[in-house]
């Protein structure tokens, strides 16, 4: 029997064997993966977000536009293939299907197909060059080891993954509110931690230097492994944008979810370390003489966090302090343990590779599906459909073929959906209007001209 | 512009006097060589000053100052037509000499912007007004309404940066956020639905944004120009002396292979002790140690690493490709398996020796770029001298043999943010010997440290 025959023989075990085969194990394989690429993932809803329009018959349409976009593959065995372009969503798709990569890239759109780079290498003068790119944001909870004590590294639980949530608060308020973007697509990046993706024709023609500088904007925890310092927010009052995360988002948060739920003034240990952001040594003794003594007497009922806690800000922001530093002390505190950490060179360059949504996570197996900002709470990580999961769904679905895409009778329907109405839909209908325009203006510039 | 061998004319017919010149086009002027050449020396090193006190990070008000100093000691004539002349000629000579490669464009470019920066703010408002309009800026000033919608924020926003809002006589402009990306990334600006609010004071970053654009096309064609005709026509005359002026100021130029030396693996452990500066010596105890260095991590070592191998020639020591990435894999083994470094990292490190991808030779990273990167959570490149904590920084150094009293010297430095100065003082501590020119490149660091040490072991061929 050849691979492939071996291959098929498990797919059909799996999805059309007889009865017994309504559970499919746990896990991650290639030929799990080969089905959800075969029959859930959405190829086409792909091919038309990264056409922003230019599919269509309007003569303002770019055709080459899809076809100067790289997309990377990494295969089974950590083969990575960079510069793939394609000329059509059937190209894309096979592909995808024939490939099968454990995970698919995306990276620029460049000034010519990315595949034929080295043919316009040799006429030099830099003709290869990325044009367009999203603006794009990574972050992720291992760069939060310091300020949770429930898990490590790629790890995370409910607990944690609270400060994912604010962080897309934070950001997307900004994005949409400050910088005047509308397009922008959140997702979970299947593990630990969320992408964003801002599709505004305007954010995707940003220079380096522009999205070096909103990155740097939303930039304020400046810790490095060398240094403990980690945030320091200088000025009498804060600049509006971290004043309305603060009062928004964080300083709520903090109180009533991070502090009592990671337990951070309730040990000598982690309390320590709050102490040694107050820059009064005074001060921090007085604190620390205090919460020593009644170390054993906890007979109040309250959380002595947050016990804690009014106790520190009542030290820091009462009359006696004089000291600007000081007052500002508890909003860096806040800061330090809640503000969105931004993998800033994701962010910077227009070359940077990210995972494209609906990817599954090879550790996981879970799907890298879109989260609802204005929903954000809701989303929970640990429910968030896995390849295997969605499998048996279709397993259970059976011979029925009604359903007009596979995706409808599994989980991973309502991401679809949502990718589709909240997204894409509304995306579409301003790349389209942008196209006119522009078509347009060019119309009367060329007419005008003529007119001399 | 033309340039006449000797005995200029009278060029009071066409004076040009602007109140800051804009460079747009090369002026109808006559130039003598020798001025053709020593006008732009003078220029550059302007330029080369303002490019060391970016290195040690001074702050706005100190480059103020310096740059006002370094155009009176260099440029300044008592005729002010002269002046003017001078400037624009100088200029235009130093666009021919730095138009020919990315990095040397770059560089200018740079240096170039920020002396215009300067120099405008010194300027009186009006005459920024003056200049503004020159630039043709299609900027409003925000209407009174408009203002009193947002003059909150706009007070908040001062307020951050130390300032009060001096409502009464207030001048802002409502630009799109992307024409100022040094305003947003510093968040002196209130930005709302895509727009910023510059305050007058600000407009300098407008009217930089768009003289840095035209500066850069202006470069590239320069740069056609000279490929295309300039080069061959003037090879006698000018030529040599375009080739010259870019070589005898810049000092050594790292990012050019010089010949292979040798230095074998087992020999790299020694010579990090003794050679290496304190900022390559951290990430190669750190790769050491963890096994792993995160991207910036990997870049700053890795370039420094390669050059190591062509700078060394004349010490008969360096790393060769195949010995760099036997190092990294013997470096991440117990974390990462041989098969899965072969996948991912050694297509990083390839691509730094610019066999793969871009198939660009990158360039290591000058002190100057070292410091002023921003490494965040996990990272351990950047300049220890900036970027660790005083204790980490005091701890480092007595790692290193600095004694207490030379510590307090380089602390002193670090304080005062010249931190090339610390790293100067620090290469002396340890080697015991002088180190006039400064430190300026980590790989010049590591020269010079080979040459003391050979030297002291007197086995310089």
């Amino acid at each position: 029997m050849t691979k492939e025959e071996a291959d098929n023989g498990r797919d059909d075990m799996v999805i059309d064997g007889p009865g017994q085969a309504n559970v499919v194990p746990d896990g991650f394989n290639a030929n799990y993966l080969r089905i959800y690429y075969g029959k859930l993932f959405p190829h086409a809803d792909m091919f038309k977000w990264m056409s922003y329009g230019n599919d269509g018959k309007h003569p303002g349409c770019d055709k080459s536009y899809f076809g100067r976009r790289e997309f990377s593959f990494t295969l089974e065995n950590d083969i990575y293939i960079r510069f793939q372009s394609f000329n059509s969503v059937t190209e894309l798709e096979n592909s995808i299907k024939e490939k099968c990569p454990f995970k698919i890239d995306i990276g620029p759109v460049y000034s010519v197909d990315p595949a034929k780079r080295h043919a316009y290498a040799q006429s030099g003068d830099n003709v290869f060059t990325p044009v367009e790119r999203e603006l794009v944001f990574d972050i992720d909870i291992s760069d939060y080891d310091d300020v949770r004590y429930c898990c490590t590294g790629a790890d995370v639980c409910l607990e944690c993954w609270p400060l994912m949530t604010i962080a897309i608060k934070v950001i997307d308020t900004s994005l949409r509110d400050d910088f005047g973007f509308n397009h922008i697509l959140w997702v979970y990046s299947g593990r630990r931690g969320v992408h964003c993706w801002v599709c505004d024709g305007k954010a995707r023609r940003l220079t380096n230097e522009q999205r070096a500088a909103i990155a740097d904007y939303f930039h304020v925890y400046k810790g490095n492994e060398n240094s403990h310092k980690k945030i320091s927010l200088p000025g009498h009052v804060l600049h509006p944008f971290l004043a309305r995360s603060y009062t928004e988002v964080l300083k709520g948060f903090f109180e009533a979810k991070l502090l009592p739920n990671q337990n951070l003034l309730a040990s000598e240990e982690r309390y320590e370390k709050i102490l040694e952001m107050i820059p009064d040594a005074s001060v921090a003794s007085e604190l620390r003489r205090r919460w020593q003594e009644n170390k054993r007497a906890s007979m109040s009922k309250d959380d002595i966090n947050i016990v804690r806690w009014e106790q520190l800000k009542s030290i820091l922001q009462s009359g006696k302090q004089k000291m600007q530093g000081l007052r500002r002390c508890v909003e860096e505190i806040v800061f330090s343990y809640t503000y969105p950490r931004l993998d800033m060179e994701v962010s910077r360059h227009m070359n940077h590779l990210l995972k494209a949504p609906f990817c599954v996570h090879p550790k996981t197996g879970r799907v890298c599906v879109p989260i609802d900002p204005n929903n954000c709470d809701e989303f929970d990580p640990t429910t968030v459909p896995t390849l295997s999961q969605l499998l048996e769904e279709l397993n259970r679905g059976g011979l029925r073929q009604d359903a007009e895409n596979e995706w409808d009778r599994t989980s991973l329907g309502e991401s679809v959906t949502f990718f589709r109405t909240s997204f894409l839909q509304p995306l579409l209908k301003s790349c389209k209007e942008e196209i006119e325009n522009s078509y347009n203006a060019k119309l009367q510039q060329s007419k005008n001209a003529l007119s001399w | 512009m033309e340039v006449v061998q000797s005995h200029r004319k009278s060029s009071s017919n066409n004076v040009i006097v602007s109140i800051l010149p804009l460079y747009r086009s090369a002026p109808p002027l006559e130039v003598r060589l020798e001025d053709f050449e020593f006008f732009a020396m003078d220029r550059l090193r302007v330029l080369k000053g303002i490019s060391d006190g970016l290195c040690r990070g001074k702050k706005p008000e100190e480059m103020e100052k310096l740059v006002v100093d370094l155009w009176k000691a260099n440029m300044r004539h008592p005729q002010a037509v002269e002046e003017v002349n001078k400037d624009i000629i100088s200029h235009f000579v130093l666009r021919l000499v730095y138009c020919r490669t990315e990095e040397l464009r770059k560089w200018f470019l740079s240096m170039e912007t920020t002396l215009f920066r300067y120099r405008f703010c010194l300027k009186s408002s009006e005459a920024q007004r003056a200049l503004m309009s020159e630039f043709k800026l299609p900027y409003k000033a925000v209407s009174n309404a408009e203002f009193e919608s947002v003059k909150d924020n706009l007070g908040q926003v001062a307020r951050s940066m130390g300032q009060t809002l001096a409502a009464a006589d207030a001048i802002f402009y409502k630009v799109p956020f992307e024409e100022v990306p040094d305003l947003v990334a510093g968040r002196r600006v209130f930005i709302h639905k895509g727009h910023a609010y510059v305050a007058m004071n600000q407009v300098v970053s407008l009217v930089v944004t768009q003289f840095r654009s035209f500066l850069s096309k202006a470069l590239i064609l320069t740069n056609r120009k000279w490929t295309s005709t300039i080069r061959e026509q003037e090879k006698d005359r000018l030529t040599p002396i375009v080739e010259a002026l870019c070589t005898s100021y810049q000092g050594p130029d790292y990012s050019q292979p010089q010949e292979f030396g040798e230095i074998s693996i087992k020999d790299i452990d020694q010579v990090a002790k003794t050679s290496f500066p304190l900022c390559m010596r951290h990430l190669f105890e750190k790769v050491k140690e963890d096994h792993h260095l995160k991207h910036g991590g990997r870049m700053q070592l890795g370039l420094f690493l390669k050059t190591m191998a062509w700078c060394s020639c004349l010490m008969g020591v360096g790393l060769k490709l195949d010995d760099a990435l036997a190092f990294w894999k013997a470096e991440f083994a117990p974390k990462v398996s041989a098969e899965r470094f072969d996948k991912e990292y050694a297509y990083n490190i390839r691509h730094n020796y610019g066999r793969e991808g871009k198939r660009t030779d990158y360039t290591p990273y000058s002190c100057q770029k070292i410091i002023s990167v921003t490494p965040g959570i996990g990272d351990h490149h950047g300049c220890p001298y900036r970027h660790f904590s005083e204790e980490n920084l005091r701890a480092a150094l007595v790692r290193m043999g600095v004694s207490s009293r030379a510590v307090e010297d380089v602390m002193d430095k670090v304080h005062n943010r010249h931190y090339q100065l610390a790293c100067t003082l620090t290469f002396e501590a340890v080697h015991g010997s002088s180190c006039d020119a400064g430190i300026n490149h980590p790989n010049q660091y590591f020269i010079d440290s080979q040459r003391v040490l050979q030297s002291k072991n007197g086995s310089v061929a």
